[in-house]
């Protein structure tokens, strides 16, 4: 066997010029601050378009002058139409979905750490990370076009050339048929209705277009986890954080694809004059519909809603990850119950293939199928309360340091129980009868995705931050953005559940039609003012996110006494993160408060025998080549 | 609030067992530190590219399965399906996709024994039968278009369509990769990681390739008895 | 930090909890047989939701309060957990969980696993953007032939009624639900355009009305009034106001108004929805 030399090692050398450094670049931390980028222009996107929506619902007919001027057609009068919020509903949640919840958690920071944590140099297929990361840029735009292709009348009128599903420029700001895109509805084309037309046709092509990143992204992710790990990491002693995202990986390759077979159908539906999902003897807008008969709009829902669900444990499980490995590193203890929150994080995986029905209790299909679904949907809650019990038991005995990692970290407990709670009312279906697309569904998940989700993501950046960057955020500014948004949250969410006890419905325009809905004044009211303090509240995330990146505190490589691997190497690391040596693990992820050891928590790159030792003066990383 | 620290410094090592000792910690602060671990870690292993392409696998045999169902819960729920006649070219394709298996799994099989000349000469017969087979689809394709089987006039005939559509794109996908190796053949590289990864490539192709075949026989299959 | 943050996570969850049992924000009576079990399946599965709630924010406060570190030399409990707690804390909570997932099902089966009963009330209910159409079978309580051919919402044939039917004759199809209170009624659900769901809060009950499919359900209204009945699945741009009314009235003026040949039907019910109000909110 030949000697290995430094060239075997060390994979590909560090790239010169702006472009293969910053643009083009095949380094998985390059590559995973892209898509934490990008997450950060689309959850502005979201956020925006949630507050226009806050202020139609609180105030119709409110005349926003602004509005009038970029969107004559759908705000005539600078008054938002009812087409013009259903566009925004839809647009909002195909924004955050897509491309703030599964990108950020697993494409940023799983891209970002998986490597490191498990002491590899890269990502076991660097150009194809490179090209997921692309084409899931490339969809984000499709769906920004779509914006223009329905609101702008030039824009619609060059789309609408492409063909008769194409049909653009209705004055909405995209397609009209929520996230969830129902067939026969979004099947149909322009003549059901305004938004039908090429906002459609570009929802589903900037979909299909993510479904293939996903896809090249979750197949490195899996491949490097099992190929890539290093000397003594077992799969044992690799941190939570590396189980969520390999979990997850494994959710999106077999969900994903059912999205992409669905949403084909679709397409061909609205463009090749299939049947999939149109029935016969339709009559729309004044007309019946020719040539089409024989197709089942259940399928749609059937398809999309077996990638759905899993598609919203994506979401969540990498935030649990690191919610479990910074509540450990923060309470200097060990997580409570390792094997057990691994054994979770897989039961939630795997039973989320299983109870996409409950999504559909009343949709009209088997109500035997029903029933299945109802109890296997119960049943995971059982593995979620494990993971519960568990961050309770990792914080009991602890000694904690608050600092804004752990601050959100905590707060994704309580978030997550407060909306996973309300998963044992709406997963019943005697109950489903009253709160099916009422408001109660949409507190629940905007309570575990819209926020408890977004908590991990703020957690681990307020963590990870300081090793990406090699500068720490501001600690003042980061605990006034948790306790606003905290509070806040807390304020705009709570109330959905009263709104659907009510028996409000979703994806309403205006609420002053019905009689039973008038008691909702109040709380609507209430949610839009907390709504408008929360997201302005956001600017303090972005603000010390973007200033300390060139003026925060220089940070060393272990800030935060931390145990992983990515805090035994400079912050930032250098271009293949170990300098070209191979770490050697010998102990698991979590080795805090051990009796005996002189430090309160043991590296787990630590030799038997080896502790770290805490110098006092501020380090600045190695002297491995920055970029 | 408890004070955090903001730098790390290593301690001279006491007692690590095993190994080549490092000199100062593990090296990272690039002061001369040795080797911390086995590089053997840091090196390729064709079972990379094998796990990547069972993965890969994975992912479309999901998209099929979702197709699938389609089929099957279509041709249930109403009475307009109407399969057509299986052109006879079909046939056709069936066969050289299955000579195509085995002329891959020869060339593999070459390459294992290091006959490079004969692994090149099986890729490209390979290659040829790939070509063949889409060749044979577009021919099918035609033959039904002229015979009035448009893809919209009924369900069976929007599947068909589909599938064999699905299954060339990704075929094509597999004859891009056969290209590759064929123009590795040529430009071998002469580093140990170079050859492993060469031979780990054509490892993977040949799975994904096997995949191809199976999946068109299922397909076919599908499209043949469950009317 | 600490005590503030356990604090404020004891505030959230009062709050929170105030907010469920003050009743000011609550279901609208419930005015149907099977309303009162969802009623208490309900109940019973919120207070297990509240408890649940109420102690894991409390632990979590509490541990937060307690457990902050505070500068003193002692280490946190090194401990990598308790398998025993842990077989208690999961079997414990699969337990109540699948209890809760078990009861869920009654009413659902009764309703939906179930016919109608023989001698129930059948009305068509047909929707469309953005309208409600329930068609009544007259007086020969057999449904006149209807083809999506001869619809034409121009000519207000909204279902596609056929006039050379003799079953026909006597059908009415207006835009109000009007049924007998503690009479079941059987609903057929169908749709012209896209997916609708029908909703009526007070019913404790919702269905999707798909396109292509006739769904049979029913149920069985106890309370004479006037209820607003809201779609439920979004159905394009004036989804939020596809209202119609549905009408329970006493059994005697039930059964005059079916029996009215078309031409009278209409009125009738116009006058019986100014005769009830909605209920008091």
């Amino acid at each position: 066997m030949a000697e290995a030399t430094h060239e075997e090692v060390h994979r590909h050398p560090a790239p010169t010029g702006f472009i293969r450094k910053y643009i083009f670049s095949i380094d998985h931390k390059v590559i995973g601050i892209q898509y934490i980028m990008l997450a950060l222009c689309a959850v502005l996107v979201g956020m925006i378009m949630s507050v226009l929506m806050r202020v139609n619902l609180t105030w119709p007919g409110t005349h926003i002058h602004i509005m009038e001027t970029l969107f004559p057609q759908g705000a005539p009068g600078g008054v938002m139409t009812p087409e013009f919020y259903l566009s925004l509903v839809t647009m909002h949640g195909t924004i955050m979905v897509f491309f703030v919840l599964t990108t950020a958690p697993q494409g940023g920071f799983g891209n970002y750490f998986l490597p490191i944590q498990i002491g590899a140099d890269d990502m076991a297929f660097p150009v194809l990370n490179m090209m997921s990361f692309w084409v899931t840029f490339v969809g984000f735009l499709v769906i920004l076009l779509a914006i223009f292709a329905e609101g702008n009348a030039t824009v619609g009128g060059w789309i609408s050339k492409l063909g008769e599903s194409f049909a653009g420029g209705s004055g909405t700001v995209g397609p009209i048929g929520g996230w969830t895109g129902y067939a026969p509805l979004s099947a149909l084309g322009k003549i059901a209705g305004p938004g039908q037309g090429a906002g459609v046709n570009l929802w589903i092509i900037s979909i299909a277009i993510f479904c293939v990143g996903s896809l090249l992204g979750a197949l490195n992710f899996i491949t490097t986890l099992l190929n890539m790990r290093t000397r003594g990491m077992s799969l044992m002693r690799m941190p939570l954080t590396c189980w969520a995202w390999f979990t997850t990986a494994i959710l999106a390759l077999l969900s994903f694809p059912v999205l992409l077979g669905g949403g084909i159908l679709l397409l061909l539906d609205r463009i090749a004059g299939t049947s999939f999902f149109i029935p016969g003897g339709l009559y729309v807008s004044g007309a019946l519909v020719p040539n089409h008969a024989g197709g089942s709009p259940l399928l749609w829902q059937h398809l999309f809603w077996f990638f759905g669900h899993p598609e919203v444990y994506i979401a969540i499980l990498p935030g649990m990850g690191a919610t479990s490995h910074i509540l450990s590193t923060f309470a200097r203890k060990p997580v409570f119950g390792y094997r057990a929150m691994v054994f979770a994080i897989f039961a939630i995986g795997g039973l989320g293939f299983f109870v996409w029905g409950h999504h559909m209790f009343i949709s009209g299909m088997s109500p035997y199928s029903a029933v299945a679904f109802s109890i296997l949907t119960l049943s995971i809650g059982v593995p979620s309360a494990i993971k519960t019990f568990n961050w309770l038991g990792t914080l009991w005995g602890a000694k904690i340091r608050f600092t804004t990692p752990m601050l959100f970290a905590i707060g994704f407990v309580s978030l997550f129980v407060a909306g996973g709670i309300t998963g044992l009312v709406l997963g019943q279906t005697s109950l489903d009868f009253f709160f099916h697309d009422t408001y109660f569904v949409t507190a629940h998940f905007h309570l575990v995705m819209g926020v408890a989700s977004i908590f991990g993501m703020f957690a681990a950046t307020y963590f990870w931050f300081p090793k990406m960057f090699g500068r720490m955020m501001n600690e003042s500014i980061g605990k006034l953005h948790f306790w606003i948004t905290f509070i806040g949250v807390y304020a705009i969410f709570v109330p959905f559940h009263a709104m659907g006890l009510l028996g409000m419905p979703r994806r309403y325009a205006r609420f002053d039609e019905y009689e039973f809905l008038k008691n909702s004044k109040g709380l609507v009211m209430f949610v839009t003012v907390a709504a408008i303090i929360t997201v302005v509240a956001q600017v303090l995330f972005y603000f010390n996110f973007f200033w300390s990146m060139f003026k925060g505190k220089i940070a060393g490589d272990n800030p935060w006494e931390a145990t992983t691997l990515e805090w035994s190497i400079p912050s930032p690391p250098p271009h293949d993160n170990f300098a070209g040596i191979v770490p050697t693990v010998y102990h698991g992820a979590y080795e805090f408060s051990v009796p005996g050891a002189p430090n309160d928590f043991i590296m787990q790159t630590d030799g038997e025998g080896i502790a770290a030792d805490i110098s006092g003066a501020g380090g600045n990383g190695g002297n491995g080549h920055r970029h | 609030m408890a004070a955090t620290a903001t730098g790390t410094n290593q301690v001279v090592p006491v007692g690590v067992g095993g190994g080549p000792r490092p000199k100062n910690g593990n090296g990272f602060h690039g002061n001369g530190g040795g080797r911390g671990g086995d590089d053997l870690s840091f090196r390729f292993s064709p079972a990379r590219y094998r796990i990547g392409v069972w993965m890969a696998i994975g992912s479309i045999l999901m998209l099929f399965v979702a197709l699938t169902s389609a089929y099957i819960v279509r041709s249930a729920s109403a009475n307009d399906w109407h399969p057509i006649v299986m052109p006879k070219v079909l046939w056709l394709s069936t066969t050289l996709i299955i000579i195509s298996s085995i002329t891959i799994e020869r060339a593999r099989r070459s390459l294992k024994r290091n006959n490079q000349a004969a692994y090149g000469r099986w890729l490209v017969n390979t290659v040829a039968l790939g070509i063949g087979f889409v060749a044979s689809q577009l021919v099918a394709w035609r033959q039904l278009v002229r015979q009035g089987v448009y893809m919209a006039a009924n369900p069976y005939n929007s599947f068909f369509y589909l599938f064999t559509a699905a299954h060339g794109v990704h075929l094509l996908g597999g004859l891009c990769a056969l290209t590759y190796l064929l123009v590795r053949t040529r430009k071998a590289r002469n580093t140990l990681d170079g050859e492993l990864r060469r031979v780990g490539a054509a490892d993977a192709v040949t799975i994904y390739w096997h995949f191809m075949d199976v999946l068109w026989i299922g397909l076919f299959s599908l499209l043949l008895f469950w009317k | 930090m600490g005590r503030l943050l356990g604090i404020v996570i004891w505030g959230i969850t009062i709050a929170s909890v105030w907010m469920f049992v003050s009743g000011k924000w609550w279901f609208p009576e419930t005015i149907s047989e099977h309303g009162k079990s969802v009623d208490s399946q309900f109940m019973i599965t919120i207070i297990v939701v509240g408890v649940a709630f109420t102690a894991a924010q409390v632990g979590l406060g509490w541990v937060v309060f307690k457990f902050r570190d505070n500068a003193s030399a002692q280490r946190a409990t090194y401990s990598h957990g308790n398998n025993r707690l842990e077989v208690v804390w999961t079997v414990a909570t699969a337990i109540i969980f699948i209890s809760l997932a078990v009861m869920g099902q009654r009413v659902w089966a009764s309703l939906n696993l179930h016919a109608a009963p023989p001698g129930s009330l059948q009305v068509e209910v047909v929707a469309q953007q953005f309208s409600w159409n329930f068609h009544y079978a007259g007086k020969d309580n057999v449904f006149g032939r209807t083809d999506p051919n001869l619809i034409d919402d121009s000519a207000l044939n909204y279902v596609g009624l056929d006039d050379t039917d003799p079953n026909a004759k006597d059908d009415s199809v207006v835009s109000t639900l009007a049924i007998p209170v503690n009479r079941p009624v059987e609903l057929i659900l169908r749709s012209k355009d896209v997916t609708h769901s029908f909703f009526v809060p007070q019913l404790r009950f919702k269905q999707d009305l798909v396109p292509g499919m006739n769904i049979h359900v029913h149920f069985t209204a106890t309370k004479i009034g006037k209820y607003e009945l809201a779609c439920a699945e979004l159905c394009g741009m004036n989804h939020y106001k596809m209202k119609a009314y549905m009408l329970v009235l006493p059994e005697n003026e039930f059964s005059e108004l079916a029996a009215l040949p078309q031409e009278k039907f209409q009125a009738r019910k116009d006058e019986l929805l100014n005769k009830y109000q909605l209920p008091n909110y």
